[in-house]
């Protein structure tokens, strides 16, 4: 018997044992009405031109699939194919999600936007759909990324959005995300709360994952026109895991594609310093779902460690811990040294600077890669471009352009 | 009959409002939690919460934040809280402790283990802020324990899940007084009475408002009304500046007692 993931979650919002719904009380109002008005649009033929609209026109898709020809001799292995989310309008996937929620916050007539950012990459997907919309956007970032990411904010300030530096726990993403919690249960009546990645509680799971899911539809379709066959695997790296859901969901009941999850695995996963909440966590209640956490025999959640802010997040969205224990999909570790390793082969080789976040799973295909056979097809998501990251880039190698 | 219930009936026979403090275990002083406890209940309080502090409070003000961050810089975790209620129990059998907190400490002890743990050290209620009606499943090992699951109600809550909510309650439903995080925002005492008075009509347990009372004079105006008032970021403000055990219990005490006089004034003015 084989599971169709297509029918998940259920309507709890549970992906087997992971999902649901954990929040305080005064949140379950708005989500029920969130839920409910996702619903409804969802299918709603009107909802969806006005989507693909916008994603044509706006974002610039499809994005295409690239063949990294050069990349992949040398590597001397399987050939890896490069999905170019990178190219997306604000220059990342994030985009197609901001653009679907700034839809529904439409059609529901909030007047006010907040997000949570951590790589500042959704902060800027956010206030772009925001000016786009003429409404105010707050978007709350770790006080941390707020230093390693400056052009992001930069950007997002450009773009009208107010950016608010969250002093609380380990200033990170998560730390952002429960401030971003608190403002929504402070402003629940009139503030739409545009969640940047498959965590949170039901519906944003399934929400953000079906708005990201254009990607895995448009791969799927462009792997058989242009190859005639679908690739033997997938690999995406994995924050809150929205890139790497949305080019595996296509993909799910086609058994014989191999899905490959890259997390952060920092120092070193054995040196604890490390954010691969799916390698080396286990199953707790975090921002509002049961899926992976990092914590201690506490239940507390410890700091996660990555030299890519967009991927320090200690847990991860609940389909990916429901396709990790069904064994769908692999997730595996990708150290700083690996993922920055990777940056630099893919400028040097095919001319490209990738997002630190999309280099970990350029390390995973190439480590991939050169397990297969030539003939082979592993089809990677470069969920972002580096722009973003090259001051960090810079100061690692000892540089300081400021 | 619960503890908890125990004490809202004779509360209830005495025409005397209930007054819960809140303090976060752990601080300001890992060593001052139990001596603290013994002087609210010395200086009026009538059921103790104890907040489990988290990592990521997510339903909390700074206050309480910022609480949580100093007790888990200190170590403090649910095995010494238990500790500390059992300690407590050594001397006052009477007074209901209440444990305030977020699903994934309770998980990762073990739900089953922690609610065997929480009854042998006599704690009498659990409320799990991130455990809404829908997910009670999660919790149910605590109420085969005898523990009360105590469930919040919040001024969003519409009549079909505040039906829910009353159905599951055990001990006393907490009433949010505004849509917000702890330790914020302004009392609208009229909005919160007309909401309490609809609770009432359903609830099968006492009412207990929390969110917004600071001081005696808002504890008070809410009392005119509820079983219970809760008392919580104010508090922990208060005790937060303090030097040493000796001042948090003095703190403590300083702070509830006027609270109590007021809730007592009230009564008297009733019975006139
Ligand atoms: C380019 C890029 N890729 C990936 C991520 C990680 O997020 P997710 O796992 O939700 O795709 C981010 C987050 O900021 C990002 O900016």
């Amino acid at each position: 018997m084989s599971i169709d993931f297509h029918t998940l979650p259920d309507a709890h919002g549970r992906f087997g044992a992971y999902g649901g719904v954990y929040v305080a009380e005064t949140l379950m109002a708005p989500l029920a009405e969130l839920t409910a008005a996702y619903e409804r649009l969802r299918t709603d033929p009107a909802f969806i031109a006005e989507y693909e609209h916008d994603l044509k026109h706006y974002v610039g898709r499809p994005s295409p699939i690239y063949h990294a020809e050069r990349l992949s001799r040398k590597v001397g292995g399987a050939q890896i194919l490069l999905k170019r989310e990178d190219l997306n309008h604000t220059g990342a996937h994030k985009i197609n999600n901001t653009i679907g929620q700034a839809l529904v916050a439409k059609h529901m007539g909030k007047r006010r936007i907040i997000a949570e950012t951590g790589a500042g990459q959704h902060g800027v997907a956010s206030a772009t759909v925001c000016a786009r919309l003429g409404i105010p956007c707050v978007v709350y970032m770790g006080a941390v990324d707020v230093e390693r990411q400056a052009i992001n904010v930069y950007r997002m300030k450009l773009l009208g959005a107010e950016v608010v530096p969250v002093q609380s726990g380990s200033k990170t993403l998560k730390d952002a995300l429960n401030e971003a919690l608190r403002d929504w249960v402070t402003n629940v009546e009139d503030t739409f709360y545009m969640i940047g990645t498959v965590a949170g509680p039901h519906p944003y799971p399934q929400m953000v994952r079906d708005f990201n899911a254009v990607v895995g539809r448009e791969a799927r379709a462009q792997m058989l026109e242009q190859y005639g066959r679908l690739p033997h695997a997938l690999v995406a790296c994995v924050g809150g895991g929205s890139n790497a859901i949305g080019l595996f969901h296509a993909f799910l009941n086609d058994a014989d594609v191999a899905i490959y999850g890259a997390e952060a695995a920092g120092d070193g996963i054995e040196t604890g310093r490390h954010a691969a909440s799916l390698a080396a966590g286990r199953p707790g209640v975090l921002h509002g779902n049961r899926t992976y956490v990092i914590c201690d025999d506490n239940g507390q959640i410890i700091e996660t460690h990555s030299v890519s802010a967009g991927l320090d997040y200690p847990g991860v969205g609940p389909e990916h811990a429901y396709l990790k224990d069904s064994g769908r999909a692999r997730y595996l570790g990708v150290t700083d040294a690996e993922a920055l390793a990777a940056f630099h082969e893919l400028a040097r080789t095919e001319g490209i600077l990738a997002a630190l976040e999309s280099s970990h799973a350029v390390a995973q295909g190439i480590k991939l890669a050169r397990e297969l056979p030539r003939d082979q097809l592993v089809l990677v998501n470069l969920s972002g471009r580096g722009d973003k990251d090259v001051h960090t880039i810079a100061r690692r190698e000892g540089l300081d352009l400021t | 009959m619960s503890r908890i219930s125990d004490r809202f009936a004779s509360l209830h026979a005495a025409r005397r409002p209930g007054l819960i403090p809140f303090i976060t275990a752990g601080d300001p002083l890992p060593g001052a939690t139990v001596a603290v406890m013994h002087a609210l209940v010395e200086a009026g309080a009538d059921l103790i919460e104890l907040g489990v502090p988290f990592s990521d409070p997510m339903a909390d003000g700074p206050v309480i934040q910022h609480a949580s961050e100093r007790a888990l810089a200190q170590g403090v975790g649910l095995a010494q809280i238990l500790g500390w209620v059992r300690e407590f129990r050594t001397r006052d059998t009477a007074t209901p402790v209440v444990l305030m907190g977020y699903l994934n400490p309770v998980e990762i002890h073990g739900v089953q283990r922690f609610a065997a743990e929480a009854v042998e050290a006599g704690v009498d209620g659990v409320l799990l802020v991130d455990c809404p009606v829908e997910e009670i499943a999660t919790a149910r090992p605590l109420r085969e324990a005898g523990l009360d699951q105590i469930f919040l109600a919040a001024p969003t809550t519409d009549p079909a899940r505040l039906e829910k909510v009353c159905a599951a309650a055990q001990g006393f439903l907490y009433y949010v007084s505004f849509a917000g995080i702890t330790g914020a925002g302004h009392l609208s005492t009229e909005a919160v009475r007309e909401r309490v008075g609809q609770i009432r009509r359903l609830a099968r347990t006492p009412v207990a408002v929390g969110f917004g009372v600071k001081d005696a004079a808002s504890a008070a105006a809410i009392a005119q009304f509820a079983d219970a008032v809760v008392i919580g970021s104010a508090l922990v403000d208060t005790l937060a500046h303090s030097a040493d055990a000796a001042e948090a219990v003095r703190r403590a005490g300083a702070f509830l007692a006027p609270i109590r006089a007021a809730l007592d004034a009230l009564r008297t003015g009733h019975a006139a």
